[in-house]
């Protein structure tokens, strides 16, 4: 098994296990607690724990201060890095420093437009796409070099992953685009959250027709339904989210305080179903603001124990 | 061709209440197509002034005139003395004209009427929309001829991103994915292919991240 990093995620894909990774929000304050006593609820029952990069654009603790903090806790983090606030002189500074602190996985994303969230008035950045930060990290780990061409004495180590949406437009490239994020080096990816498990099939037939499935693992993005409510929302207002009205209709059929039992039910039966196919390497479950969850779906989705890795 | 939006009346009028005299000057080219700063739009802005100064009862002589450019030296001729003998230029131009006529003028006041929004086309009657950034390192040949740079919300060379939908950007339903319309140029164009060739990261030196841009032609 040839490894390019110290990632025990890295260790666990290559060893043939399915992974199982999840995501914690930084706090909106100097206050590091909230966010290592997330980290501390799920450690046992995952592989590693994404840090959110001011997802929504709504300003928070920074992504890599609170993946230093997990990692001084023994947790194993993904720093997610966004490319709209941050230029190449910047984004590469951070990729460095994060090495430093021994933090192996980064997962490379455009970010949310700052539209959304609480400085509409900010200027975006944009100086590279997400294809190119995927480009930029393994650039600097195996050439060794910064973008702009110098060496770097000491490259940094991280296994790089990307995000694929199946359900965004338009249709036809979704496959494609995933080629690209593999050809500008992708080692994993993480989805966004599937409730449409037909058009996630659909796409992933697509994956495996190519063989991009044998090139980069991907993991499935879970997110368990709170109540119908979030169900609509999500369906509503949340950009690139594909929510079916089955879901909904069936989620409106069980009594309002039954109905974040049935999102986690409907969530580990997400699982199940695609464990058993060609091309899912594990699941990423983001249970958003609702962390306890995480280890409730892992064993019931009969995910846990976690294997142990060297 | 550059657009510009008048600015909202107030505004101008703070700008300007203080003088004695004014000189509301147009610029009939490309901003009177979008009918905001031309000859015509500097009269009635002059009129309106007029009748706020008598609401407000300040005094303050208000004139108008204007020109084909303001961008260009050899348009002012005909606008010379009024300009010279004006206390102050209120200018319809883009932040170009504006810029232009305080460099020719550098004792006299002059307030920009306008803000100067984009560079655009006219798709249809009275509708003008981005189309460059004026980046300076043009990719319309690799992206069938749609604009990453002005037309998609993150300026994304690899797009789309995630929150394409129904062929509509995430941000508003009414701005349209630009990566949709690549998508679907190059799959008229056969060479939807080529959809998978990586763009390189871009030079930004050649955008305004490397400062003013000029280029003088030889032998002039």
């Amino acid at each position: 098994m040839e490894l390019n990093t110290d990632s025990k995620l890295e260790k666990i894909l290559k060893a043939g296990h399915l992974a199982v990774t999840s995501e914690c929000g930084p706090p909106r304050s100097s206050d590091p607690a909230g966010i290592i006593k997330k980290g501390h609820l799920i450690k046992d029952h995952v592989d590693c724990i994404n840090i959110t990069d001011n997802q929504t654009s709504v300003t928070r603790l920074c992504s890599l201060a609170a993946c230093i903090h997990l990692k001084r806790e023994g947790l194993e983090p993904v720093l997610q890095m966004v490319v709209r606030d941050r230029n190449r002189i910047a984004l590469q500074s951070d990729i460095l420093g994060a090495a430093s602190f021994g933090i192996s996985n980064v997962l490379c994303l455009s970010g949310d437009h700052q539209s959304f969230g609480d400085h509409p008035k900010a200027q975006n950045v944009f100086d590279i796409d997400s294809m190119q930060l995927i480009q930029t990290v393994r650039h600097m780990r195996d050439e060794g070099r910064f973008l702009g061409g110098d060496e770097i004495k000491v490259p940094p180590r991280l296994f790089v992953g990307a995000a694929a949406n199946p359900f965004a437009d338009p249709f036809k490239i979704r496959v494609p685009r995933l080629a690209k994020k593999i050809a500008a080096g992708a080692e994993f990816i993480q989805t966004q959250c599937v409730y449409n498990l037909e058009k996630f099939e659909l796409w992933l037939q697509g994956v495996v027709d190519r063989g991009l499935h044998e090139k980069v693992f991907i993991l499935p993005g879970i997110t368990p339904m709170r109540s119908v409510g979030m169900a609509k929302y999500m369906a509503r207002a949340v950009p690139g989210m594909d929510v079916p009205a089955d879901l909904i209709k069936r989620l409106s059929g069980v009594p309002k305080e039954k109905q974040s039992e049935e999102g986690i039910t409907i969530a580990v039966e997400a699982i199940q179903r695609l464990k058993e196919l060609p091309g899912v390497h594990g699941f990423h479950i983001m249970a958003i603001e609702w962390e306890e969850k995480v280890p409730e779906i892992v064993e019931r989705a009969g995910l846990y124990p976690r294997p142990q890795v060297a | 061709m550059i657009v510009g939006e008048q600015k909202p009346f107030d505004e101008i009028w703070e700008m300007v209440k203080g003088h004695r005299q004014l000189t509301v000057f147009g610029c009939n080219t490309c901003v009177a197509v979008c009918h905001q700063g031309g000859n015509k739009e500097a009269e009635i802005l002059a009129s309106l002034l007029r009748m706020r100064a008598v609401q407000e009862e300040v005094t303050i002589e208000v004139v108008h005139g204007g020109i084909e450019r303001q961008c260009e030296h050899p348009f002012f001729e005909s606008a010379q003395e009024q300009l010279v003998a004006s206390e102050a230029v209120l200018s319809l131009a883009c932040g170009i004209g504006v810029q232009f006529v305080a460099g020719k003028y550098p004792s006299t006041p002059v307030y920009p009427a306008l803000n100067t929004t984009f560079l655009g086309d006219v798709p249809a009657d009275g509708l003008f929309t981005e189309k460059c950034q004026a980046c300076g390192d043009c990719v319309l040949g690799v992206t069938g001829g749609v604009c990453p740079v002005s037309r998609c919300c993150k300026r994304l060379f690899n797009g789309p991103c995630g929150g394409s939908a129904n062929g509509k950007c995430e941000i508003s339903k009414e701005i349209d994915c630009a990566w949709q319309l690549v998508v679907d140029r190059l799959e008229a164009l056969g060479k939807l292919d080529d959809y998978e060739k990586i763009a390189p990261i871009k030079d930004w030196s050649k955008d305004r991240a490397g400062g003013p841009r000029s280029f003088k032609l030889e032998g002039f």
